[in-house]
């Protein structure tokens, strides 16, 4: 059976299609204004007898299309465990937000954190930033990890720490070293979510933020583990939504 | 049937008349989209129903009756304060308004923002002239459970007078002696402001009202025991937050009636959900009407509520006053004994909430807690850890939440919700 998980993301929405355990497609377009069209056209251009919904978005797919949905918590750690077996642990850092998720040995949710409300440390801050000091998104961690020292940023909230790099920028700090310091803050976020829940190995880095490399580098460095990352880590949920959606109907 | 102006009522209680408008016009949609569209409600419900209607109608101008024949209405915002003195003269006691999000620029031109919201809701309330019941108090009563009320009673005290109760902060001997004395000085308050004695008569009279309302409350909680549960979590939780502020008389037979309702439901199988689904126990900080926030995205993501562990809930129900008391003294020594019993996060230590959350857990078959502490509410939010380790080790799974009156988090809340419930089906 062809199944499909659709993640409705804050930025960009997901659809991968399984069979028989592999992943056989998977599409991505921006969640722009209007999702639910976004989501219409990225179906068109498949096909699947079965679909399941994920992400922020769920519940406007859900009432739409009457179809099942899970949580993004339960599709990362999913598809997470599909891809990665030994998988105790997930850092999923998407558009919006940050989750930390502990697997038990069977691949259930044990526990979970995510963030309250604001959106501090997650891609739409990194984009923000990234804006702010000249950077695209693909070369911000690049740049990031040109420098060994860091300046360090006190703001987490997304506009606070805007007007703290531009007023480091103001001072003549290093651009690749205020970037760097950008860095380091989300790790130290991350790390408190990811604390809470446990660190047990092995850990699984996943979300559209996981593509970005100093990151990776630094959760690797300040955990002294491995930190494995899919070719796509952005597409993890929707990959995880497909294979629920496999053993759905068993 | 044709709505009564109350206008000129609230006008003579010095209500802001078109803020007011506003507040029913959002409480009206609110109830209509949370409450109404629930399905196969009990039709005990419609009294509730009636009585939301008619909260700041009907039921006010019952109070200005009541007044107008000399007897005093007492405000309150405390499961601590005794109703029983209360009712012993004559008098009315009912909760004030701190359930929603209103009048914050008001409130923070007094108090710091990065207050609990049912503190800063109810000097909004009163600040913003929005709250019918503070205007027809003749009394406010507060209590010490927590620094930000206690210290914002100060201030309330400058727009309403206010008359505060210290609560002990440990459970001693010497913590029954000043509570004794705190029951004493209030019962000669009550006595002062109503021009009439308590009597050894009104008092055992004031005591069975108190517990019979009481009583009622029990049968509805032991009726939510049954699987499925014959009555929602969000309409359970309603029958709690209208016990503070309706005649208790009337209330009591109300709920007696739909207690029968639910006992057939409950012979007969009927419930409100299906039989599988998950059993959740709220704990924690209480909810004011109208802050449905939490149990409305429990029950709208596939799982019923079946307790409150709470003041609107467990903690204002689970004991009742000893009704064997002869004498003054002895009804006054049953008092503070029954108010010395409850669990409040304001004691220290206070181990035997962690054995009353686990307790009922058991009891309700619930599959998960959630455990829920107003934002800046210390004594809920700090006890949260100890709450959490003790179900933990029941292997009872948790779920703490931190929420104010505001809806821009309900978004990620019915995410962390739904996660939970899907941990707690397995």
């Amino acid at each position: 059976m062809r199944t499909a998980g659709i993640d409705i993301g804050s930025r960009t929405i997901k659809l991968v299609v399984v069979e028989g355990g592999e992943m056989v497609s998977s599409l991505l377009e921006e969640t722009s204004h209007d999702p639910l069209e976004q989501c219409k056209r990225l179906m068109g251009q498949t096909y699947f007898d079965r679909i399941l919904a994920t992400g922020y978005g769920r519940h406007l797919f859900e009432i739409q299309f009457d179809v099942p949905i899970v949580t993004e918590i339960k599709a990362f750690a999913r598809g997470a465990k599909a891809i990665f077996p030994k998988c105790r642990t997930v850092l999923d850092i998407g558009g919006q937000d940050t989750k930390a998720i502990a697997l038990d040995e069977k691949g259930s949710v044990s526990r979970f954190e995510m963030n309250d409300r604001c959106a501090a440390g997650t891609g739409i801050f990194l984009e923000v930033i990234a804006k702010t000091l000249g950077y695209n998104i693909d070369e911000f961690g690049i740049e990031a990890m040109k420098v060994q020292e860091n300046v360090q940023i006190n703001s987490m909230c997304t506009v606070f720490a805007q007007s703290e790099v531009t007023s480091l920028m103001a001072r003549g700090k290093k651009r690749e070293e205020i970037a760097r310091g950008v860095h380091q803050a989300i790790l130290t976020r991350s790390l408190s979510l990811l604390k809470r829940v446990s660190i047990e190995k092995e850990i699984v880095f996943a979300g559209g933020v996981a593509r970005n490399p100093c990151l990776r580098f630094l959760l690797a460095e300040t955990l002294g583990e491995k930190i494995l990352v899919s070719p796509n880590p952005q597409l993890i949920g929707a990959f995880g939504a497909a294979m629920i959606a496999q053993e759905l109907g068993k | 049937m044709e709505q009564k102006d109350y206008r000129p009522m609230w006008k003579e209680l010095g209500l802001n008349l078109e803020g007011h408008d506003q507040l029913l016009a959002v409480l009206g949609k609110a109830y209509k989209d949370i409450y109404l569209s629930q399905e196969n409600r009990p039709k005990g419900m419609q009294y509730l129903d009636f009585v939301i209607s008619e909260a700041h109608g009907l039921r006010i101008e019952e109070l200005m009756e009541t007044k107008k024949k000399g007897n005093k209405v007492v405000g309150t915002f405390c499961v601590y304060v005794p109703e029983e003195l209360i009712l012993a003269v004559g008098g009315t006691c009912v909760g004030l308004c701190a359930g929603a999000e209103i009048g914050i620029d008001e409130a923070e031109k007094v108090l710091p923002r990065n207050t609990c919201a049912l503190i800063k809701s109810f000097m909004g309330f009163k600040l913003a002239g929005l709250c019918p019941y503070i205007q027809a108090s003749d009394l406010v009563v507060g209590e010490t459970t927590c620094d930000g009320k206690k210290k914002a009673y100060e201030i309330l005290n400058d727009y309403k007078e206010t008359y505060v109760m210290e609560i002990p902060q440990m459970k001693t001997e010497r913590d029954r002696a000043l509570w004794r004395g705190e029951v004493v000085q209030f019962k000669e308050k009550v006595e002062e402001i109503a021009g009439r004695r308590i009597t050894p008569e009104n008092l055992r009279q004031g005591i069975k009202t108190a517990n019979d309302k009481r009583r009622a409350l029990q049968r509805l909680s032991t009726l939510r025991k049954a699987i499925p549960s014959p009555i929602s979590g969000l309409d359970a939780l309603l029958v709690n937050q209208i016990a503070f502020y309706d005649d208790p008389l009337r209330f009591t037979k109300s709920i007696q009636a739909l207690c029968d309702e639910l006992e057939d439901r409950a012979k007969n199988g009927v419930g409100v959900v299906k039989n599988r689904t998950p059993r959740i126990l709220m704990s924690g900080s209480p909810m004011a009407v109208p802050n449905w926030k939490i149990p409305f995205i429990v029950e709208t993501s596939g799982a019923i509520v079946v307790a409150e562990e709470s003041c609107v809930g467990e903690r204002s129900t689970r004991d009742l006053v000893k009704e064997d008391g002869k004498t003054l003294d002895d009804m006054i020594e049953a008092i503070v004994d029954r108010y010395m019993k409850i669990d409040c996060a304001c004691f220290t230590p206070n181990e035997e909430r962690i054995g009353h959350i686990r307790d009922l857990a058991k009891e309700f078959k619930a599959d998960g807690v959630i455990h829920y502490n107003i934002q800046f509410c210390t004594p809920y939010s700090m006890e949260a850890y100890k709450v959490e380790k003790g179900l933990q080790q029941k292997g009872i799974p948790t779920l703490k939440i931190e929420s104010d009156y505001g809806m821009e988090d309900a978004g990620q809340l019915k995410t962390r919700i739904e996660a939970f419930l899907e941990m707690v089906r397995g």
